[in-house]
């Protein structure tokens, strides 16, 4: 699917974006890029409610950040590039890094086209080694280990590649990211890693405030000596600048960097908790789409066409995965091995 | 005349300058302790982490993706139960992403009873890691083995689990390891100055490796028939293999003749030779030392009755550890808590004196 960009964008008065931070051009390219995650989240909800999978997971409400976060990940396959341990969150990263939205449709449907896990895993459990991108667990936490071994080879590596691991706020609770906190600021062995929390305060139906006495999670990277901050992840400008700032830090001082991102939760954890919108979270999107508009970068119209654009493009890209095969039973024993395959063989 | 341990520590670093491996590292697996059974002592790239089982086999499966070899130590595989999901995610990388991925990684783990190890240095591993796909799963019984398997696991695209019998880590091998030194008490001397780090301060010192190490390597899911024999086969691995070994020796002047076959790899496991093995003698005992309830020895058992049932003379049995939390410390306990070789020896007979 290509970028979908309004042709009349181009005829913006020069005033426009005056009053904020970061360029027209990357504000424009940010939120046709949070639209487009936006839509792809809503019509996999769709899809699940229309009992065309199994289950949802993912992270509408977390494009404010997700989104920067992708246009600065330096993408590619091997060391010279970032490695990214994500969570079930990451449809905007993985869809701003280039990825086909037809392709995490295919996983909800778990299509034998599915190329992340040949219909094997949840949606939006992400893997794709073209691009670094480990794969997704739903094991909550566990990727704060895996990070930590791409961090030493990073370490070793050199260059300007960096590990970089997300997860949420309800996880942190578990050892694992307290280990990766640890293994990450060892002296004279620090690890050049993006250490992220997008922090919704929810464990599930669990209130953050009730399990957690900490005043914030960066307290815990300030006890091991890593640098550290707190971002409001609804925020664009203020996600991308942070984000720059960390990851140019981790590429040159090769040390970590610990992010705190305080996101909202907009559709609730999962299908599991019925994923219906909740109006009383901010929606990062609505408040992008009014800076933009007072700014006149962008008018409602435009941003009304874009999504339309997208709904309608996701539409039919839906209708087309509903068409393609399951995979067959045959291949269960499939890639148990790497070149070999069978029972017992 | 190397002993098991050597024979691991030579096959380390015979990976690390050959074979790409990069990190050897766990608790107290760099110096100045090299592991506490001293099979890293002496590797270049061998480095202590944190006490933190969890992290290590995360930084593992972390290194293999990115495409760094390493060899991870878990201290006591008693202390392993805690990474029961990291396992199971490193048996799936490949799997879940649907032959994306590739994991090339080794865990190495003391296993087993017999050095009076009390309730949690006496653990078995192999039930519960058999219970694990995707890893392949190894457990030498001499050094020779120990050498040529710890060499295939290197050169596997995939997981690895390389249990170490720690009973047997001092035994000495009847076999020439290629390149090692004459297999004369002198030679064993020599290996020894060579390669065993001195007591006291280490700091200056440096290994000097044999020269003549290759790439001498035991496939992977290929047994060994050790004793030859016609009436029943035994089929065992690990500590417990020498003594089903001594077993036969023993009941052979008794005119036992007992087939003993050192599975050396449990998975994938080597069902050709044990079938063929079977289909000779029609009656089978497997023993382990693991606990035996789901033991892995009962998946060989349920596999030889659904495959080779009319070829069988006798019930097969199955001698594994005793069914309670741990392995107590008191000689007594010990040794009724897991195979020795009165039990091993009575359970030949059994087995074999078993009207059809």
């Amino acid at each position: 699917m290509k970028e979908i960009v309004n042709e009349g964008l181009r005829l913006r008065p020069k005033s426009a974006g005056a009053k904020l931070r970061l360029e027209p051009e990357l504000l424009i390219k940010i939120h046709n890029n949070m639209v487009k995650a936006r839509v792809l989240e809503e019509r996999l909800i769709r899809m699940y409610k229309q009992s065309d999978g199994y289950f949802w997971i993912g992270g509408p409400g977390e494009e404010a950040f997700n989104i920067p976060l992708g246009l600065l990940v330096k993408k590619g396959q091997g060391l010279d590039y970032d490695f990214l341990h994500l969570h079930y969150r990451s449809a905007g990263i993985m869809s701003t890094l280039g990825m086909e939205p037809i392709d995490a449709l295919r996983q909800m449907k778990n299509t034998a086209t599915d190329p992340f896990s040949g219909g094997r895993n949840f949606s939006n459990h992400f893997s794709k080694r073209a691009w670094n991108v480990a794969p997704v667990a739903s094991t909550i936490e566990t990727q704060y280990l895996i990070a930590i071994g791409s961090g030493i080879a990073h370490k070793r590596h050199g260059g300007s590649g960096i590990t970089i691991v997300n997860g949420g706020d309800a996880g942190t609770a578990e050892g694992d990211f307290a280990s990766c906190l640890i293994w990450s600021s060892r002296p004279g062995n620090e690890l050049p890693m993006l250490i992220i929390v997008t922090n919704n305060q929810w464990g599930i139906s669990t209130a953050a405030s009730t399990q957690h006495g900490e005043k914030s999670i960066t307290d815990r990277a300030k006890a091991f000596g890593i640098k550290n901050a707190i971002v409001n992840g609804n925020d664009v400008e203020e996600s991308y600048l942070a984000l720059q700032e960390a990851m140019n830090y981790i590429r040159k001082e090769r040390k970590p960097f610990f992010i705190e991102s305080r996101v909202s939760r907009l559709y609730g954890h999962s299908s599991a908790t019925g994923c219906n919108l909740i109006t009383e979270e901010e929606d990062s999107l609505v408040t992008f789409e009014a800076k933009l508009e007072a700014a006149q970068i962008l008018t409602r119209k435009e941003m009304d066409q874009i999504r339309e654009n997208y709904n309608a493009e996701m539409l039919e890209v839906s209708q087309k995965v509903k068409q393609e095969p399951l995979p067959d039973g045959s291949t269960i024993y499939d890639h148990v091995y790497t070149g070999q395959k069978g029972k017992y063989w | 005349m190397a002993t098991l341990v050597q024979a691991i520590r030579m096959a380390l670093h015979y990976g690390e300058t050959h074979l790409g491996v990069k990190d050897i590292f766990g608790e107290d697996v760099g110096p100045p302790l090299g592991g506490v059974f001293t099979a890293t002592q002496g590797l270049k790239t061998s480095w202590n982490s944190p006490l933190d089982e969890r992290g290590i086999i995360g930084a593992a499966i972390g290194l293999g993706l990115s495409g760094s070899r390493c060899v991870a130590e878990i201290q006591f595989c008693d202390y392993i139960y805690n990474t029961i999901d990291m396992l199971k995610l490193g048996g799936m990388q490949c799997w879940s992403s649907n032959g994306d991925w590739s994991l090339p990684m080794t865990v190495m783990t003391p296993v087993g009873s017999g050095i009076r190890g009390s309730i949690y240095h006496s653990h078995s591993f192999d039930a519960t890691m058999t219970h694990i796909p995707g890893w392949k799963i190894v457990m030498p019984s001499n050094p020779l083995d120990a050498y040529g398997l710890m060499i295939a696991c290197l050169k596997d695209p995939n997981p690895t689990m390389y249990l170490k019998p720690k009973a047997l880590m001092r035994v000495r091998g009847q076999e020439q390891i290629p390149g090692e030194p004459p297999l004369t008490p002198e030679g064993e001397k020599q290996l020894k100055e060579m390669i065993d780090a001195p007591l006291g301060d280490r700091s200056q010192w440096k290994p000097k490796w044999p020269e003549g190490l290759v790439d001498y390597t035991v496939e992977l899911g290929v047994g060994k028939t050790v004793r030859e024999g016609d009436q029943i086969t035994v089929v065992s691995y690990g500590r417990t293999l020498p003594i089903c070994a001594q077993a036969a020796d023993l009941l052979r002047e008794e005119g036992i003749s007992a087939e003993v076959i050192d599975l050396r790899t449990l998975w994938p496991y080597d069902w050709n030779l044990i079938s063929e093995s079977i289909r000779k003698t029609g009656r089978v005992l497997f023993v382990n030392e693991d606990t035996e309830v789901t033991n892995f020895g009962e998946h060989l058992i349920r596999r030889t009755v659904e495959e080779l049932f009319y070829h069988l003379e006798a019930r097969p049995r199955l001698l594994a550890g005793a069914f309670v939390p741990g392995v107590g410390l008191a000689d007594p306990l010990e040794m009724a808590s897991t195979p020795q070789l009165a039990s091993i020896t009575e359970a030949i007979r059994e087995v074999s004196a078993e009207r059809a």
